[in-house]
């Protein structure tokens, strides 16, 4: 049986892309920026902070990361949680040691349980982005738009009631979406979304109700795609991050501005044998004078500041 | 099914002609840009599913676009500081897209050869006609958009039919006689281009490709880290330079620009290219300049080459 003719037809084969959401661009092609100070790299340390319930259901799949082992799994439940009791406080005194200003993107269930973690957050200072509602709660291509809306509804307003900030930011758990994702996002207030990794500057996105800014969150030197999923050593991890920087500045020097965004999670680069290389890797990246370190609220109308004077 | 392929006979390494590459080169050497486009929301094949979420797989789709945005001038930088033209391997609805790369890669005189129109649609399931069809359309696309007679194929996504090479090597002759539709990138069985039977008897052969040295799956299938990268490549190689002093090899890089452009992948590929391109007995080619040299000079005495083993030890194909 051959597949039906319309197989082979191709509706979208346009100019851009095969979808509305954000103009077709090359990097290098477009004005440059520079950041304040006459910085050319900006500098964007996430720390993502999850809760991932025991009872994971895995709809539409089984997250990352998440619950691998008959329930009830407690291996993993109890490994990721060490992330919020033990791994972060270590991560914190690592980030003061270098002077960092963090973006913690966290799910807002587990901001809504943890009071004295947001407080202690709040007083390390930082910005606090939207993380979903937890680990098991995906945003995906099928679900029915009502029930999306309500999970980014209480999730922006959870955490916007409990951190007492605008929270202006957006990670979908596992950066996955919907159809409809930037719409709702959007609509709730938010400002940019760090799902799409498709480019190392801030670009514009197109939502039914206004402007959304894609802030590439950088996937591949993330600790848990490095040393969970890839299974590469810590040292390599250093390695991989020290180049993607160095890489990444030699290239902003040429061509202009340039986002580096290191997305970190307490539960594994927060256990004592991986703290030292966080230490490694972040006393590397603040120690260069055309690095600009900020929350990634501060990057993005950084660069509104600078390319709506173009 | 067929339990044997049944497109090349058996020919061992150590019984053929010696191949001496221009200016006495012991090895050819291409590098293979895969510039793809993948659909955010492509159509279900009864085979093989093209994202492995519900779409839109965010995740999968925007870095391939990273490719594209960001990646694809780092990589053309690259290479045009050590000399080598690239060898595209195109999604060629990627003329329609994203033609500013097309026009790049034409003004440096790349090559182009069809992957197939989007990296998303399979051959799978395609009847004969439809896949001719398929096959017809990326060749004309590719000619219309750079004036080049495609030469060589990589079906999409590695996806194939019984009939795959037999329809591209008659879809090259059909549209540009013997300058089209000379060379497959498919076939992983050597380290020098052999000839491939197909049933129009056009003359036509494997070319070297290597999935063993492809970025993605060195890093996205076997999960390497990037400066082992660079070791693996300066020992493939190594070797197939010391080898080629003897036997006259061909080495291929084939590389995805959301692979061995990023930030933290650039400078492992960097290093193996200044190593390759640094020794002195290495021709620097594309596929289809490796491909007419090969038919020009070697593809007949490989033909008897095949056919005296083949009669030494009594066993056909």
């Amino acid at each position: 049986m051959a597949l039906n003719d319309d197989y082979l037809d191709y509706p979208l084969r346009r100019h851009g892309y095969d979808h509305e959401r954000y103009a077709w661009s090359l990097l290098s092609e477009r004005p440059t920026v520079t950041w304040p100070e006459g910085k050319t790299l900006a500098v964007w340390i996430n720390i993502s902070l999850q809760f991932y319930p025991l009872n994971q259901r895995g709809k539409p799949f089984k997250v990352p990361n998440g619950m691998t082992m008959p329930y009830p799994d407690l291996r993993h439940f109890s490994l990721r949680d060490y992330g919020n009791r033990v791994g972060i406080y270590r991560v914190l005194k690592a980030l003061a040691a270098h002077n960092i200003t963090p973006t913690f993107a966290i799910n807002a269930q587990l901001a809504e349980q943890t009071p004295y973690l947001v407080q202690r957050l709040k007083e390390h200072g930082g910005e606090f982005i939207a993380h979903g509602w937890n680990m098991d709660h995906l945003h995906y291509g099928g679900q029915p738009i009502e029930e999306e809306a309500e999970l980014i509804k209480r999730s922006v307003e959870t955490l916007r009631r409990v951190t007492d900030q605008p929270v202006r930011g957006w990670l979908s758990p596992a950066k996955h979406q919907s159809f409809n994702t930037p719409d709702l996002l959007a609509e709730n207030g938010i400002e940019y979304c760090a799902d799409w990794v498709n480019d190392d500057m801030p670009y514009a996105c197109t939502t039914r109700t206004g402007r959304l800014s894609m802030m590439p969150l950088a996937t591949e030197i993330e600790d848990q795609f490095v040393m969970s999923q890839n299974l590469h050593s810590e040292d390599a991890w250093v390695s991989q991050v020290k180049d993607a920087f160095d890489f990444l500045l030699e290239e902003s020097r040429e061509q202009g501005g340039r986002l580096f965004a290191l997305n970190l999670h307490p539960w594994l680069v927060g256990q004592p044998h991986r703290i030292a290389c966080l230490e490694e890797v972040l006393a590397h990246i603040s120690g260069h004078p055309e690095a600009w370190q900020a929350p990634a609220g501060e990057i993005l109308d950084a660069f509104h500041a600078a390319t709506e004077q173009v | 099914m067929k339990e044997s392929l049944g497109v090349y006979d058996y020919w061992a390494y150590d019984q053929r002609p010696k191949i001496e590459w221009p200016g006495g080169a012991k090895v050819a050497f291409w590098v293979a840009p895969n510039i793809e486009y993948y659909e955010l929301d492509p159509p279900q094949n009864p085979s093989r599913s093209p994202w492995p979420h519900p779409h839109p797989s965010v995740p999968g789709y925007s870095i391939r676009d990273y490719g594209n945005r960001v990646g694809h001038q780092r990589q053309m930088a690259l290479l045009e500081k050590y000399g080598i033209r690239g060898s595209v391997s195109l999604s060629v609805a990627l003329c329609e897209h994203h033609p500013e790369i097309i026009q790049m890669c034409k003004e440096r005189d790349w090559e182009f050869f069809s992957h197939g129109i989007y990296n998303t649609r399979y051959t799978y399931g395609l009847s004969e006609a439809q896949e001719r069809a398929m096959i017809r359309d990326s060749m004309e696309t590719i000619h219309r958009h750079t004036g080049q007679a495609c030469a060589g194929y990589l079906a999409p996504a590695l996806s194939h039919s019984e009939r795959t090479l037999d329809l591209f090597a008659e879809v090259g002759e059909e549209l540009f006689g013997d300058q089209g539709g000379l060379y497959t990138c498919d076939l992983f069985h050597d380290d020098q281009p052999t000839p491939v039977s197909v049933r129009s008897g056009k003359r036509f052969i494997s070319m070297p490709y290597s999935l063993e040295m492809n970025d993605t799956i060195v890093y996205a299938v076997n999960k390497v880290e990037p400066r082992q990268y660079a070791t693996m490549l300066k020992r493939h190689f190594d070797r197939l330079y010391l080898e080629g002093a003897d036997s006259g090899t061909v080495m291929c890089i084939p590389t995805h620009n959301y692979q061995v452009s990023c930030p933290h992948r650039i400078k492992a590929f960097e290093e193996a290219l200044a190593y390759i391109t640094g020794h002195p007995d290495v021709w620097v080619a594309t596929g289809r300049e490796i491909a007419d040299y090969y038919m020009a000079h070697y593809y007949d005495a490989a033909l008897d080459s095949i056919a005296a083993q083949a009669a030494t030890t009594g066993k056909q194909g």
